[in-house]
């Protein structure tokens, strides 16, 4: 496994593109670099194609007999509804702006991880099955045919994306790899090639309501735990309600944040906000996921998934939605979910109950950022804050590739930052902001099997990360993605050892001066607050 | 052989112009028939591209925020980068057509023993920039070949174009500029690893077919002169679709138009099509206001679905026992 091989072990590569032309270049599929292929049943539950069990080691994926209509079927499909695949297809130059800004070439020198080249995987099949030159010159018009080689090729490289855009921000024309994976996991889904990582989460999510297969009991359980930690803490007692008709307002977070450290403790500076707010909301155990990665497997699946959050509002009767910390979650809620299920017409332009902000940008779709609506408390001055419970921590922030370029909530969490700690460090600006470096592991990709692949993936972030570690003594990384908490304190641990990883909201929940609490001691991970230890 | 054979294919177009004109006296052909045909497969051929990706609908609203959000009055957006208006839209395609923005943004990612570097990367934006605005110079400056009598804007253009006063006949800056700028795109191209790994035919043989177009032109108009008298009866002859057998011109001429028409031919079915394609790029030209105006998509069609009640009649019994309130006891 990657976690026995030393960081100088996995630098042993350089940007030298090899002899041998990529398209006589079979796949070749190595340990930790790729998921388990996905497990029949989980197929099965939400009636996906060609449901078995397969492994991607093995030679026989068991394909149906017909897999090659079936894709190119999928591809004449998908150029009639897409112009972004269509002209993806048609436009690119090879001009080679986008090689070096992929992170998992970046982290690997694996020249098909080149943007352009991920793409030309896919482009080169349309070449030759879609465009005259292809079908009448073949190579010489760069086509190449359709042959399980290649679908194994898409399998891999289509699963060493993770839709971060940041090669489009690059490009002369706009080009996206998110566009072009997205389209390539569809193809590949249709013939049941996903990873268990993904549809693992998908099934569970479908069924009960979110990825990690939380049932309604265990949601309300483990917010308990998490509320008594609360009170150990701040001496407060909270009671977060659950599934209650006629609250003003749903919160939905990415599920990850109320069932394991660090997000639990992002969650609990959620409760901690409202409960000093006294806002009028209610937690969801049916749609208990913003999160969605049904957006890693089909424009369908996803769809389905997210159906849950509006079909939820409206069934409890709620004004409108309020959306926790997450990268993926709100690429969907902001550029998909009100084309796919909306319109919500049900619910009311969201204002906000404290300060009477109109959430303007937000008055068609109906949720709000979790950030926007923080940033406008602190602005309005509705918030006590006591930064210095901070001090122990130098933060740095990683902007998540989805909000960054999928949305561009960029200064509202900073704003906050600034406004609940002391020491905030920027990152070079070549790695932030809407150049944000990936965590790795987006996309579907945060699995065990996959290590190697994430740490590689990832080594352009923590690199960044080690620079303002040494040059400002950083020790947390904060972001606001459910996947970057997961994901990173692996990352952290291996390449920045001693960075922490936080949500922007723990954050402020540490800071936070709530009424009636006692004197705190100690920050939501227990760790003694500064001068409190008797340290300083 | 991803080099050699585009270069020998627009060697070859040079020859076959060569022999047809010098050799077999196919005045007609090459000077009328040729540039007919050329000229109409761009047309339709643009056209019937342009259309076919304006048919495939953009069933989402997803641009590529490159900038701060319209969001809380107080926080300054970047209206050029993450516009919320149709008029920061179409100053942002401004800016990439007009500047190439986003190769402006461009960097150089290198592996210093354990560490990343990023390094400023202007050159590739340098040179497509002068490739382009060159071309779109000498292309404008051509049309006084086309009208009578030459509007003075053009002549304007030209006259600046040459307002170095070299030589004589005036020495077009565009001239040396885009033989430079071509140059350097094929230097890159060929002495870079990763852009040889990545470069397909395709890529080669517009560059070939450009250099020789260019270089075709600067010899026809600093050393084997031709006769402009008689190539502007031709081209005034062609553009009011009253064509005449040309009077003797020098064969650089022929050669000339001779890529020029496959330039044109080639245009629809080659990658060139970008210069269409970056209009439509729907990452590029969309308003970044999808959670306050619906966007439609024309296909959207109903899904199944996991519902509520399928999902507490599956629950019912736990969610009863953690105190979850429920639609049927």
């Amino acid at each position: 496994m990657a976690k026995k091989v030393k960081p100088e072990e996995l630098l042993q590569y350089d940007f030298k593109p090899p002899r041998q032309e990529w398209v006589d270049t079979p796949v070749e599929l190595k340990p930790g670099t790729f998921c388990w292929g996905a497990k029949g049943k989980n197929l099965q539950t939400v009636g996906f194609p060609n449901a078995r069990d397969w492994s991607p080691t093995e030679e026989d994926w068991k394909l149906p007999e017909d897999w090659q209509e079936t894709i190119l079927e999928g591809i004449a499909d998908r150029l009639q509804k897409y112009r972004s695949f269509r002209l993806f297809m048609d436009v690119c130059v090879r001009c080679g702006a986008c090689a070096d800004k992929c992170h998992f070439y970046m982290g690997s020198g694996d020249p098909k991880n080149m943007p352009v080249l991920r793409a030309e995987l896919l482009r080169s099949v349309y070449r030759r099955y879609f465009t005259t030159p292809g079908k009448l010159l073949g190579r010489w018009a760069g086509a190449r045919e359709l042959t399980p080689d290649v679908l194994k090729e898409w399998w891999y490289y289509f699963f060493q994306c993770t839709e971060c855009r940041r090669c489009s921000v690059f490009c002369p024309y706009g080009i996206d790899q998110a566009e072009m994976t997205m389209m390539g996991r569809e193809l590949l889904n249709l013939l049941g090639l996903n990873t268990d990582w993904i549809a693992g989460p998908v099934a569970n999510c479908y069924m009960k309501g979110n990825h990690v297969g939380l049932e309604p009991q265990t949601i309300t359980s483990n917010i308990e735990f998490m509320v008594e930690d609360i009170e150990t803490v701040t001496g407060i007692q909270i009671e977060p309600s659950f599934n209650r008709k006629g609250a003003e307002i749903l919160f939905v977070a990415p599920s990850g944040d109320f069932f394991a450290e660090p997000g639990t403790y992002t969650f609990m500076g959620y409760l901690m906000l409202f409960e000093e707010l006294g806002l009028d909301y209610t937690l969801s155990t049916y749609a208990s996921e913003g999160g969605n990665f049904g957006f890693f497997t089909s424009n369908e699946m996803a769809k389905r998934l997210n159906s849950k959050i509006y079909a939820e509002a409206k069934r409890l009767g709620v004004k409108w939605i309020l959306g926790g910390e997450c990268g993926h979650m709100w690429r969907v809620v902001h550029q998909y979910m009100d084309t796919w299920n909306g319109p919500a017409d049900f619910l009311e332009e969201p204002v906000s109950p404290i300060t009477g902000t109109k959430f303007e940008n937000a008055k068609s779709t109906k949720m709000v950022h979790i950030a926007e609506f923080t940033a406008d408390l602190i602005q309005h001055n509705k918030l006590k804050l006591d930064k210095s419970r901070n001090d122990h921590l130098r933060v740095t922030f990683h902007d998540s590739c989805n909000t960054a370029r999928g949305m561009g909530i960029l200064e509202e969490p900073r704003y906050i930052i600034r406004n609940v700690c002391n020491h905030f460090y920027e990152m070079p600006e070549e790695t932030i902001r809407e150049k944000t470096l990936c965590c790795g592991s987006g996309s579907g990709l945060n699995a065990g099997e996959n290590l190697e692949l994430r740490l590689r993936g990832g080594f352009p972030r923590a690199n960044a990360v080690r620079y303002v570690r040494e040059k400002y003594g950083v020790n947390m990384l904060a972001n606001i993605c459910a996947v970057d908490r997961a994901a990173m304190p692996t990352l952290m641990d291996y390449w920045v050892p001693g960075v922490g990883v936080t949500g922007v909201h723990e954050l402020v929940a540490n800071a936070l001066v709530m009424k009636g609490e006692k004197e705190r001691t100690a920050d939501l991970r227990g760790m003694p607050l500064p001068g409190k230890d008797g340290e300083a | 052989m991803k080099i050699l054979y585009p270069l020998l294919g627009v060697l070859a177009l040079v020859l076959l112009a060569y022999a047809g004109v010098a050799g077999a006296h196919l005045n007609v052909l090459f000077g009328i028939v040729v540039p007919y045909l050329a000229f109409l497969l761009f047309l339709v051929g643009f056209m019937v591209r342009v259309i076919t990706w304006g048919r495939s609908p953009v069933p989402f609203r997803i641009p590529t925020t490159c900038g701060q959000q319209k969001s809380l009055p107080w926080i300054k957006q970047n209206r050029l980068e993450n516009p919320s208006s149709a008029l920061g839209v179409v100053g942002r395609m401004a800016l990439e057509v007009l500047l190439f923005r986003s190769l402006f943004r461009n960097l150089k990612t290198e592996k210093r023993g354990d560490r990343l570097a990023y390094g400023s990367a202007k050159w590739l934006w340098l040179g497509g920039l002068v490739f382009h605005w060159s071309f779109l110079i000498i292309v404008l400056r051509h049309l006084r070949l086309f009208m009578e009598p030459v509007p003075v804007l053009i002549m304007q253009l030209a006259n600046l174009d040459s307002f170095l006063q070299i030589g004589v006949p005036l020495f077009y800056i565009t001239d040396g500029l885009i033989l430079a700028a071509l140059t350097y795109l094929f230097l890159r191209r060929v002495l870079v690893p990763q852009i040889r790994y990545i470069s397909l035919q395709a890529d080669y043989f517009p560059l070939f077919l450009f250099l020789g177009i260019a270089a075709s032109g600067v010899l026809m108009r600093y050393v084997w002169k031709v006769d402009i008298v008689a190539v502007k009866a031709l081209t005034m002859s062609l553009v009011t679709l009253r064509p005449e057998v040309p009077l003797a011109i020098g064969a650089i001429f022929y050669i000339h138009l001779f890529l020029v028409s496959a330039v044109f031919a080639y245009f629809p079915l080659s990658k060139l099509m970008h210069m269409g394609g970056v209009f439509l790029s729907p990452t590029r030209n969309m308003i970044n206001n999808s959670r306050s105006v619906r966007h439609l998509n024309p296909w959207n069609y109903p899904v199944q679905v996991h519902t509520y009640e399928a999902y507490e009649a599956e629950f019912r019994a736990k969610m009863k026992k953690a105190g979850l309130p429920l639609e049927t006891e």
